[in-house]
C-alpha cells in the first residue's frame, strides 16, 4: 500500500468515509435541482438557441453576415475555434498526464475536467464546420473513397491535419472520460430506486460488476488510454498551432508556437476549471474532495503555464526584431501600438500580468480571488487569439489590402451561443453524472484523507 | 333486325348447359381464400412480406412519390430552329464597329457569342481614339433594364405609326406656325447622321444646335480666334520631349481617350529617350498622378502661372514680356521654361479648362515653342468635340421667349447637365412640340411630348469620322432588344427618306467615302483611311489684350474645379454598376462623388475623416454655396490638392438614370454654369452631426517604407544603370548571401509546355482602370454594391494599388532619431508637400509557382497547373478562407454572399436581361467559395484548341487575357515565358523586371518593371 507523509496535506477533507463519499457523489443525481441550477440552465440554453440562430442565418446567408472582409478571412469564427480547443486541453493533462505522474490530486478533479474538455471540444468543432463557405460540402475534408475522379483532400495543409487531431482529440478523450465513468455509474445504477433511472444507468455501465478481474481491465485501459492521451495533449494544440505557424503571414509564420499554444491551451484549460470548479464544489458540496490544496495546485500550474506563454510573447517580440525583416518587425511593433493595441495589452495584462499575484500563497489559497483570475485568464486568452489572428491578418505584407475587423451581432451571437451549448451540457452533466470519480478516489481514503491521517496519529 | 341477333359465347351456351347458367350467377367461380389466408395466423406468419414490410414499402413509396413531385429547375435551353449561317454556338463572332458617346471615340472589335455582344476590344486598324473603362462598359449598357421598351407618348406608352402621326402632324402644324424647328444634339460626329440631320433641317427649316456636357467650346474659340480655324487639332504626345499641361487631364478625359497610349509610346525609357511631363494643376488628376513634377496650384491662380511660363518663353525667344506678378512657382516654372526651350519643335504646352484667355495664351506659347504643325497637328483634326456654349444659352432665351415651336433632342440631356436645366424645363413649357431620342426615361426625356427611343449603339448602323480622313463603321452585332429606333430612321421618317437607314449610309459611304475600296473590306476592317492634305495655320492672336483677365488673382477666395471622373464621364452612363464600382483611380472612392479637399485647408476649416472600427471611411458633410447655388456635400481630404482649391466630380447626382445610378451622389453640373469648370468664391458651411459613408477599396495610402513594393528611380539614374532600383535582392544564409529563388524547401513544378507570364510595366501604366472592367466583362465578376465595398468585399479580380509618398523615409527616421513607433505612424500619412507622387501597381493573382494558397487549401480546391497557373477549382472549394489568408498580396475574392438571382445585389446579375453580358465560359460561381484571376484560362484553352485544330504549334499573341487586351498603353503584356521569341520571355529578362515580395520567394508568374521618373 502506498505510504504518504503524514504532514502532507489531506486530499479529502472532513472525514469523509467510504460511504460518505458515494453518498456525496449521489446526491446531485438523485436529489432534485433547486431554482440556481434551473436559472442557470435557462439563461444557457437562451443563449445556445440565440447562438444555434445565428448559426442557421449564416448557414442560410452566406459568411457575408459575419464582419470579415477581403483581408481579414478569419476573426471570430477561428478564435473562438482555438479558445475552445485550448480550454479543452485541461481535462485530458489531468487524467491522463497527472495520471502516468501519480498525482493523487487529479482524483476529484478529472471527471468534470474532463467533461469540460469534452464539451470544449464540441465547440470547437463547431466552428472549423460553420466557417467554411459551404458547410454542407463539409465531408470533402475527410479522406472518403469517391467517384469524384482523383479526388483526394491536399494532406499539406494543416487544416487538414485539424482535422485529424481534433477528432482523435475527441474521440480518445471521450472514451477515457466513458471508460471512467463505468464503475461510477455502476453505483448510480445500484442505488437507483426507480426502474428508469436504473434502466438507464444499467445500460451506461455496461455491465459494471466490480469484480477483480473489472478492476484489473479497467486499471490496465487507464493506463493505455492514458499512454495514448498525453502526446494528445501536445499534438492537438501543436498541430492548431501549425494553421499559423506553416503560413507566410507575418505574426503567424513563427516556429515557436507549438510549445507556446500547448502552454497557452493547458493555462486557459486550467483556468475555465477553476471557473467550473469553484461553482461547482459550492453548489454540489464538494468543498469535502475538492479542497484548497486543490485549487493552490491548479493556481502554480496557472502561473507556471502562464509565466511560460509570458515568455513566449517576450520571445516573440524579441525575435522579431532580431530577424531583421521588416515585415516582421512591423507586424508586432503594429499590435503592440496599432490600431488594436488595446487587444494586445489586455492579452498582456490578462495573461502575463495577472498569474503573477500566484506567487502570493494568500492570493492562490483565496477562493475569491482565484475565481476572479480564472475569469480574466480566459478573458486573456481569447484576446490572445484574437491578436493573432485578426491583427496579423489586418496588416499584412501589402499597404493597399490593409483593412480593419469588426464584429457583427452574428459573430458575437454565435460566440454566446456556444458559451450556453457548452454550459447546457455541462449543467446537464452535473445533474446526471457523477461528477467525481467516486471509485477512483477511494482509493485513497485509507491513504490521504483526513480521516486516515488522524488515525496515524493515533 | 340485328337487335334480335345472338352471339353465343362458348359451344357450352349453344349446348344450353346449366352448369353454365349456375356460373354466370357468380361474379367469382371460386370462393375467394380471403378468410382462409387472413383467418390462419400461421399462414400469414408464413407470407413473405410481413406487417413491416407493407409499411417500408408504403414509406419508401410515399416518399419517392412526394420526392418524385418536387420541382427540379428547369432551365430552358431553346435549340435553333432555323441557325443563322454565322452564328456556331460556343464560337465567338468578332465584329468591327465603333463607338461614339458625345465623349470619347474609339474603334471596336465587337465579341458576340450567340448572338449576344459580351466583350469588346479596341481595333488595332485605327490608331485614333482608344478603349477606357467606359467604353469597354458600354457593353453592359445595352442590357440595362431601364431602357425604353416602347416609344412613349406623353409619358404613356405608345406605337410608332401613332407617335410618328402624330409628330409629322406637330411638325407640319409648326412649320405654319412659323416658329422655329430645333434639333438639340451633342457633337455628331456621323457623316450620314449629318446628312439625314440636313435633310431634316431643309424640310422643316430647322436649325441644329450642338452642344457637348463636357465643353471644349473656350478651346475652339481660341483656335478661331488664334488660327482663324474653329478646330480642335491633334496633339502629337508620342513626339513630344517635353509636354507641359496646365490642369489637362489628358490621360483621363481631356478631348480624346486615345492619349494615353500615344503619351506611353514616349515613355519608354529602353528607347533612350522618354518625355519629361510637368504637370501644374489643382485637383490630383490622373495625369498629374502620372507626372515627372506636379505642382499643385490654385485654381484661379493657373494664369498667372501661364503668364509666368510666357514671360520666361519670351525671353528666350526675344520677344516683348507682358506685364505679371511673379509666381511663387517660379523655379519649377525656370526649368520647365528651360526644358521645352531646349525640346523647341518638340514640346507640347497644354491646358484644361473652358476659359478662352487661357487657351489664347497655350496658344501663343505653343506659337512661341514652334510646336504648331509639329507636335500639333492641324491637318488632322479632331471632330469629336464641335459644340458652341454660345448656342445653347441662345436657345433656352428663345425657347423662353416663346419662338421655338418643336425641339428634338438628340444624345443630350440639359435638364441634367446644364446649369440652367431649370430655365431649360421653363422654356420647355413653351415648346409646342418636344422630342426625346433618349435612349431611357432620362431627366430631359421625362419633360418631352414624345420619347422616340434610339437604338443603344451595339443593335445599329452608324458611321463615324472621329477625325479628319478617319471614317470608321457602326454595324449592329444583336436584333434590337426592344422596340426602339434609330434616331436617324426617326429623323428619315419624318422627312420622307424611308425608313432604310442602313442604304442610305451605305449610299452615303459609296458616294462621298469609299471610291474605290468595297464595302465589305470597309466593314470588315471597321475603319477606312482617306489620305489628307496639309493645311498650315498661322497664329495671329495679341497677347496683350488676355493679360489682364488672367493676371486676376481670387486672392482668398475658395476656388473650386470641377473635373470627370474616369468611371463615370459626364453621367450618361451612371447606371453602369462595372462603373460605378470602378474605384476612382487616385482617391480609390467608388459609388460617390465628393468634395476634394486639401488636408492642411481641411484641418484650418475643422473638417474630418475617419476610420470607423471596420475600416471604412467617413466623411463631415458641408454645404457648399456659389453663386447663389448650395449643394450638401461630403468632404474627402486628398493628398495632392491645392491650398483653398476644393474639386467635385461631375456625372454624379442622375435622377433619371436607372436604379444603379439614381441618387449616387450630386449633381455638379448645377454649379457650372456658362459651362465653367472652374469658380471662385466657394463658401464652406460645415453641416453638424451629418456624417457620410464612403466606400473605399483602398484604406491605407502609403508604402510604409515598403519601397520594394513599387520599385522606383530616375531616367538619370536608369541611364547609368538600367538595374538600378531594382538591385537583386539578397538574403543571408549559412552558406552567405543568396538570392531568395534559390532558398526553397519546394521541388520545382514540371514545366516543359507552356508557362503563362504576364509582365505589367509600371512605367506604362497609367492607372486609368480600363483592365478593371475588362476583367469584370470577362470573367463576370460580380458588382456587390456600396455597402458591400464599404465593408471591404470588393470583388475585383484585378485591383490597382495607388501609393502615395509619405514625409517620413527610413533614411529621414534615421538621421533625425525618430522612434520606430512614431515613424510608422508617420509613414502612414501620405506626404502634405507639392513634391507628392503617386504611383500605380495593377494586382491580381501572381500565380505563383510556390503558392502560398494551394498548401494551405485542406480540399486541394486550388492547383497548380503544369503551365504554371494557379488553378481555381470552384466545385471542389469548401469556402475556408485559408487560401485568402495566405494570400500575401491578398487577390483572393471571397463569395460572401450568392451574387447572382439574389435580390439584394439588384444590378444586372438577378434578371435575365442584365445576365446576357455574362460571358458563357466562365462559371458564375456561388456564395461561399474562393475566386481570383485565372489569368483567363478560357481564353488560353480556346487558342490552344484553335492552333491543334491547325495542327501547330501555339505561337506569341495567339492567347491573351482580358486586361492585357484592355491596356492601351501596352503595359500589360501576356504570353509564354517558355517560347523564347515572346515579347514576355523578353521582358521577364528586362533588367527592369521584378517579382512583387520576391523575399517570400513565391516564384510569381507576373513579373512587374521599374517605374522610371523623368527626373533630373
Amino acid at each position: 500500500m502506498h505510504y504518504e507523509s503524514p504532514i502532507r496535506e489531506p486530499l479529502i477533507l472532513d472525514d469523509k468515509s467510504l460511504h460518505d463519499i458515494t453518498e456525496d457523489v449521489a446526491r446531485p443525481i438523485e436529489g432534485s435541482a433547486n431554482k440556481w441550477w434551473w436559472a442557470l440552465f435557462l439563461i444557457s440554453l437562451l443563449a445556445f438557441l440565440w447562438g444555434a440562430g445565428c448559426m442557421a442565418y449564416t448557414v442560410g446567408n452566406g459568411i457575408g453576415v459575419w464582419g470579415l472582409n477581403k483581408t481579414v478571412g478569419w476573426a471570430w469564427d477561428i478564435t473562438n475555434f482555438v479558445w475552445w480547443v485550448g480550454i479543452g486541453h485541461a481535462g485530458t493533462l489531468i487524467s491522463a498526464v497527472l495520471l502516468l505522474f501519480r498525482q493523487k490530486w487529479r482524483l476529484s478533479i478529472n471527471r468534470s475536467a474532463e467533461a469540460m474538455t469534452i464539451f470544449a471540444v464540441m465547440q470547437a468543432a463547431l466552428f472549423p464546420l460553420i466557417h467554411m463557405g459551404r458547410p454542407w460540402l463539409a465531408y470533402f475534408v475527410f479522406p472518403l473513397p469517391n467517384n469524384f475522379g482523383s479526388l483526394w483532400v491536399n494532406f499539406n495543409s494543416p487544416l487538414l491535419w485539424d482535422v485529424f487531431a481534433i477528432s482523435t482529440y475527441f474521440t480518445v478523450s471521450l472514451v477515457f472520460w466513458y471508460m471512467g465513468l463505468i464503475p461510477d455509474f455502476a453505483m448510480i445504477r445500484d442505488r437507483a430506486k426507480k426502474t428508469l433511472i436504473k434502466k438507464v444507468y444499467t445500460i451506461l455501465s455496461f455491465g459494471w460488476s466490480g469484480r477483480a478481474k473489472h478492476w484489473q481491465r479497467f486499471e490496465e485501459l487507464s493506463l493505455v488510454l492514458a499512454g495514448l492521451a498525453t502526446p494528445l495533449v501536445l499534438s492537438v494544440h501543436t498541430i492548431v498551432s501549425m494553421d499559423f505557424a506553416t503560413s507566410v503571414i507575418p505574426g503567424w509564420h513563427t516556429t515557436i508556437f507549438p510549445p507556446y499554444f500547448v502552454a497557452g491551451a493547458i493555462f486557459s484549460g486550467f483556468a475555465m476549471v477553476q471557473t467550473l470548479l469553484l461553482v461547482m464544489r459550492k453548489v454540489l458540496y464538494m468543498e469535502s474532495y475538492i479542497t484548497i490544496k486543490h485549487i493552490e495546485y491548479m493556481n502554480i500550474v496557472i502561473m507556471v503555464t502562464g509565466s511560460i506563454v509570458g515568455v513566449a510573447y517576450i520571445t516573440e517580440l524579441f525575435i522579431a526584431w532580431y530577424s531583421g525583416v521588416e515585415f516582421e518587425q512591423y507586424a508586432f511593433l503594429n499590435r503592440a501600438t496599432g490600431p488594436y493595441w488595446w487587444a494586445y495589452w489586455a492579452m498582456m495584462t490578462c495573461n502575463v500580468f495577472s498569474p503573477q499575484f500566484m506567487w502570493s500563497k494568500k492570493l492562490r489559497t483565496s477562493i475569491a480571488f482565484t475565481f476572479f483570475i480564472s475569469i480574466v485568464v480566459n478573458i486573456g486568452m481569447w484576446f490572445e487569439r484574437f491578436v493573432i489572428i485578426v491583427t496579423s491578418l489586418h496588416r499584412d505584407y501589402l499597404p493597399s489590402s490593409w483593412s480593419m475587423f469588426s464584429p457583427t451581432f452574428v459573430d458575437i451571437g454565435i460566440f454566446v451561443g456556444t458559451i450556453g451549448f457548452f454550459f447546457v451540457l455541462f449543467l446537464l452533466y452535473a445533474r446526471t453524472f457523477p461528477v467525481i470519480a467516486q471509485a477512483e478516489l477511494k482509493t485513497i481514503v485509507k491513504s490521504s484523507s483526513s480521516q486516515s491521517k488522524k488515525n496515524h496519529h493515533e | 333486325m340485328a337487335i334480335n341477333k345472338k352471339y353465343f359465347q362458348s359451344l357450352s351456351q349453344l349446348a344450353n348447359n346449366p352448369k353454365l347458367d349456375l356460373l354466370q350467377e357468380k361474379e367469382f367461380a371460386d370462393q375467394l381464400p380471403a378468410e382462409a389466408f387472413l383467418g390462419d395466423e400461421d399462414k400469414l406468419s408464413e407470407s413473405s412480406t410481413s406487417r413491416r414490410d407493407f409499411l417500408k414499402f408504403l414509406g419508401f413509396s410515399t416518399a419517392a412519390a412526394s420526392l418524385a413531385a418536387c420541382e427540379t429547375p428547369i432551365q430552358k435551353v431553346i435549340p435553333y430552329v432555323v441557325k443563322p449561317e454565322e452564328t456556331i454556338a460556343g464560337i465567338a463572332n468578332w465584329y468591327a464597329s465603333s463607338f461614339y458617346d458625345g465623349n470619347d471615340f474609339a474603334s471596336l472589335l465587337i465579341k458576340n457569342r450567340e448572338g449576344r455582344p459580351i466583350f469588346l476590344k479596341s481595333n488595332d486598324l485605327c490608331e485614333y481614339g482608344g478603349v477606357n473603362a467606359r467604353v469597354q462598359a458600354s457593353v453592359l449598357n445595352l442590357y440595362d433594364n431601364s431602357r425604353l421598351k416602347d416609344p412613349m407618348d406623353n409619358g404613356v406608352s405608345s406605337s410608332w405609326s401613332r407617335v410618328d402621326k402624330k409628330i409629322i402632324q406637330g411638325l407640319s402644324a409648326n412649320n405654319i406656325s412659323g416658329k422655329g424647328v430645333v434639333i438639340l444634339s451633342s457633337s455628331i460626329i456621323s457623316p450620314s447622321t449629318n446628312s439625314v440631320i440636313q435633310a431634316f433641317v431643309r424640310k422643316y427649316k430647322a436649325k441644329h444646335v450642338v452642344y457637348d456636357a463636357m465643353s471644349v467650346s473656350a478651346m475652339l474659340d481660341a483656335n478661331l480666334e488664334s488660327y482663324n480655324r474653329r478646330v480642335i487639332p491633334t496633339y502629337l504626345f508620342e513626339k513630344a520631349d517635353v509636354v507641359a499641361s496646365f490642369a489637362a487631364d489628358f490621360l483621363g478625359d481631356w478631348l480624346d481617350s486615345g492619349h494615353g497610349k500615344n503619351f506611353a509610346a514616349k515613355r519608354n525609357p529602353n528607347n533612350g529617350s522618354m518625355s519629361r511631363h510637368y504637370q501644374f494643376e489643382s485637383n490630383l488628376s490622373l495625369t498629374g498622378a502620372n507626372a515627372d513634377y506636379r505642382t499643385p496650384v490654385k485654381a484661379s491662380e493657373m494664369g498667372v502661372v501661364l503668364l509666368n511660363l510666357y514671360n520666361l518663353i519670351a525671353k528666350k525667344a526675344g520677344v516683348s514680356l507682358v506685364k505679371v506678378a511673379l509666381s511663387e512657382h517660379r523655379n519649377i516654372l525656370q526649368k520647365m521654361a528651360d526644358d521645352l526651350w531646349k525640346s523647341k519643335g518638340k514640346s507640347l504646352v497644354i491646358a484644361g479648362g473652358n476659359n478662352i484667355h487661357i487657351h489664347l495664351l497655350v496658344n501663343a506659347i505653343n506659337d512661341l515653342l514652334n510646336n504648331t504643325g509639329k507636335t500639333i497637328d492641324f491637318s488632322i483634326q479632331s471632330n469629336l468635340k464641335t459644340g458652341n456654349d454660345q448656342h445653347i444659352a441662345q436657345l433656352i432665351q428663345e425657347m423662353n421667349d416663346g419662338k421655338i415651336g418643336a425641339l428634338i433632342a438628340y444624345n443630350v440631356n440639359p435638364v441634367y447637365n446644364l446649369a440652367q436645366g431649370k430655365e431649360f424645363i421653363q422654356g420647355l413649357g413653351k415648346v409646342d412640340l418636344s422630342i426625346s431620342f433618349a435612349e431611357k426615361l432620362d431627366e430631359t426625356a421625362a419633360q418631352m411630348n414624345f420619347v422616340c427611343p434610339d437604338h443603344n449603339y451595339l443593335e445599329c448602323w452608324n458611321d463615324a469620322n472621329p477625325y479628319t480622313g478617319i471614317y470608321a463603321l457602326v454595324q449592329p452585332t444583336i436584333h434590337p432588344l426592344f422596340n426602339t429606333r434609330q434616331a436617324q430612321v426617326s429623323l428619315m421618317s419624318w422627312s420622307d427618306l424611308g425608313d432604310d437607314y442602313y442604304s442610305y449610309l451605305k449610299d452615303y459611304w459609296r458616294s462621298n467615302i469609299l471610291g474605290v475600296t468595297s464595302w465589305n473590306s470597309a466593314l470588315h476592317d471597321g475603319v477606312h483611311k482617306l489620305k489628307t492634305k496639309e493645311k498650315p495655320v498661322t497664329f495671329k492672336t495679341s497677347v496683350a489684350n488676355i493679360v489682364a483677365p488672367l493676371a486676376n488673382l481670387s486672392g482668398d477666395a475658395i476656388d473650386l474645379v470641377l473635373y470627370s471622373k474616369t468611371g463615370l464621364g459626364s453621367g450618361e452612363f451612371a447606371n453602369n454598376p462595372w462603373l460605378q464600382e470602378l474605384p476612382d483611380p487616385i482617391s480609390k472612392t467608388t459609388w460617390d462623388n465628393y468634395l476634394t479637399i486639401s488636408p492642411r485647408f481641411a484641418k484650418e476649416i475643422g473638417l474630418n475623416n475617419e476610420y470607423v472600427s471596420n475600416g471604412a471611411l467617413d466623411g463631415d458633410v458641408v454645404d457648399m454655396t456659389i453663386e447663389g447655388v448650395t449643394l450638401r456635400v461630403p468632404i474627402l481630404i486628398q493628398p495632392g490638392q491645392a491650398y483653398k482649391t476644393v474639386g467635385l466630380a461631375i456625372g454624379y447626382g442622375r435622377s433619371g438614370s436607372g436604379k444603379a445610378g439614381d441618387g449616387v451622389g450630386v449633381n455638379a453640373f448645377l454649379l457650372a454654369k456658362e459651362f465653367k469648370s472652374i469658380l471662385s468664391g466657394v463658401s464652406l458651411t460645415k453641416v453638424e452631426d451629418a456624417v457620410h459613408e464612403f466606400a473605399c477599396t483602398q484604406l491605407h495610402h502609403t508604402m510604409m517604407g515598403r519601397d520594394r513594393i513599387v520599385k522606383e528611380t530616375t531616367l538619370s539614374e536608369f541611364n547609368k544603370d538600367p538595374r538600378s532600383g531594382n538591385e537583386q535582392m539578397m538574403l543571408e544564409t549559412h552558406k552567405g548571401p543568396q538570392e531568395p529563388e534559390k532558398i526553397t524547401l519546394w521541388e520545382e513544378h514540371d514545366r516543359d509546355v507552356h508557362w503563362w507570364n504576364l509582365s505589367i510595366d509600371l512605367n506604362s501604366c497609367t492607372g486609368c482602370g480600363a483592365c478593371i472592367i475588362a476583367c469584370h466583362a470577362e470573367n463576370n465578376v460580380p458588382v456587390v454594391g456600396k455597402e458591400e465595398i464599404r465593408k471591404s468585399r470588393d470583388m475585383h479580380w484585378l485591383r490597382i494599388d495607388r501609393y502615395y509618398s509619405s514625409d517620413m523615409t527610413e533614411e529621414i527616421a534615421e538621421e533625425e532619431g525618430i522612434s520606430s513607433i512614431d515613424k510608422f505612424l508617420a509613414m502612414e500619412v501620405a506626404s502634405t508637400s507639392e513634391s507628392l507622387e503617386v504611383v500605380f501597381q495593377p494586382v491580381m493573382c501572381q500565380h505563383c509557382n510556390h503558392a502560398p494558397c494551394e498548401t494551405v487549401c485542406p480540399v486541394a480546391a486550388t492547383t497548380h497547373s503544369r503551365e504554371g497557373l494557379n488553378h481555381m477549382t470552384y466545385n471542389r472549394c469548401v469556402g475556408t478562407r485559408y487560401c485568402a489568408n495566405n494570400c500575401p498580396y491578398k487577390v483572393r475574392r471571397f463569395n460572401w454572399f450568392n451574387y447572382s438571382d439574389n435580390d439584394q445585389f439588384d444590378f444586372y446579375m438577378n434578371e435575365d436581361l442584365g445576365k446576357m453580358v455574362l460571358n458563357p465560359d466562365v462559371t458564375v460561381r456561388s456564395r461561399g467559395v474562393m475566386e481570383k484571376c485565372s489569368m483567363c484560362i478560357q481564353n488560353i484553352q480556346k487558342s490552344k484548341l484553335d492552333a491543334k485544330k491547325e495542327r501547330r504549334k501555339l505561337k506569341d499573341g495567339d492567347v491573351d487575357c482580358a486586361c492585357a487586351t484592355a491596356c492601351d498603353t501596352g503595359a500589360m503584356v501576356f504570353g509564354d515565358g517558355l517560347d523564347t521569341s515572346s515579347k514576355v520571355y523578353a521582358q521577364a529578362r528586362d533588367p527592369r523586371s521584378y517579382h512583387l515580395l520576391e523575399e517570400l520567394n513565391t516564384q510569381p508568374s507576373v513579373w512587374y518593371q521599374t517605374k522610371i521618373r523623368n527626373k533630373a
